[in-house]
């Protein structure tokens, strides 16, 4: 088994590349929406993310992975069904890896 | 200087090579700890260090839903998913398999420590077969070794408190995973959305 890493050691774990993507509260509102689910509603969480999309546009910086599709959850959560297909289709667009899952998501907000 | 950085022989990464994924489908971990908020509070800090490598991560709220409505309640079902389904459903390349070993803060009377220890897996949705898998295991101590043993009681006890409020092992995740994907010769290689991508190690 391998020994315990202490804390200290961490720092040694340097960075070289600098950061692909923009977080913001990304994965903070997850965490916080499955620990602490009376914090996270889904309008705070829209008005969050919404915020860091901003800001990471005007830095010219990119939102990770899955950050546009969990909004557009979000928005289908609040009833906003064409802002929840315009994230799908934001995704999809943004990351071409996601486009069968997406797809299949776009297809059942049809139905509603 | 990390452990076993040294002297621990390079993973073997042929079928990683071999089957590159693009993307990974990061599905809730099994939880093995006695700490039942382990399952989010580890699962909500994957994404990141995992996305900086270089891979497309579904959004794992999403999937956690969309994998509840359509039958598979707990994250022992979702681990028992059929990796062609979650190809065909999904479009994913390869899928995450975590499970959450150790979790929490333990009060030893002169020390509070708190532990996070998981190991993962990841396989190829088209042959089953396995990519990668990593192990890690972050300790955190309260007692820094002041030596003042009235002190390190106080120390113990109230860092103790604070944690099981500010969930101090859901921070400790964080370096956690960082460690998992990125220690040399052990984590993944460079995924391809990563400027190193393809570079020798």
């Amino acid at each position: 088994m391998r020994r315990l890493v202490w804390l200290p050691a961490l720092l040694a774990l340097g960075c070289a590349t600098p950061s692909l993507y923009s977080w913001g509260h990304y994965e903070d509102l997850i965490y916080v929406s499955y620990a602490m689910p009376g914090k996270a509603s889904p309008e705070m969480q829209v008005e969050k993310l919404e915020q860091d999309y901003q800001q990471a546009r005007a830095a010219n910086r990119r939102m990770p992975p899955g950050f546009h599709a969990h909004l557009g959850y979000l928005y289908f959560q609040l009833g906003k069904l064409d802002q929840a297909r315009q994230e799908l289709e934001t995704e999809r667009a943004e990351f071409p890896e996601s486009a069968v899952f997406m797809d299949r998501l776009l297809g059942n907000l049809k139905k509603f | 200087m990390l452990a076993g950085c040294a002297t621990t022989p390079s993973y073997d990464y042929t079928n990683l090579r071999q089957h590159p994924p693009r993307s990974i489908l990061v599905l809730p971990p099994l939880n093995e700890s006695t700490a039942v908020e382990a399952t989010w509070g580890y699962l909500s800090t994957v994404t990141r260090p995992l996305a900086e490598r270089g891979y497309y991560v579904f959004p794992v709220a999403v999937v956690d839903q969309f994998l509840k409505e359509n039958g598979l309640p707990s994250a022992g079902e979702m681990h028992q998913v059929p990796l062609n389904k979650v190809a065909e459903i999904m479009g994913a390349d390869a899928v995450l398999f975590i499970t959450v070993e150790q979790y929490g803060s333990k009060y030893q009377v002169l020390n509070t420590a708190t532990i996070v220890r998981a190991r993962a897996k990841l396989v190829d949705t088209r042959t089953g077969l396995l990519l990668w898998d990593g192990r890690t295991a972050v300790q955190q101590n309260s007692n820094a070794g002041s030596g003042d043993l009235l002190s390190a009681v106080i120390s113990a006890a109230l860092t103790q408190v604070l944690n099981t409020t500010t969930d101090a092992a859901h921070n400790l995740s964080r370096p956690a995973n960082g460690i998992l994907f990125n220690t040399k010769g052990q984590g993944l290689l460079y995924g391809p959305y990563h400027p190193k991508y393809d570079q020798e190690e």
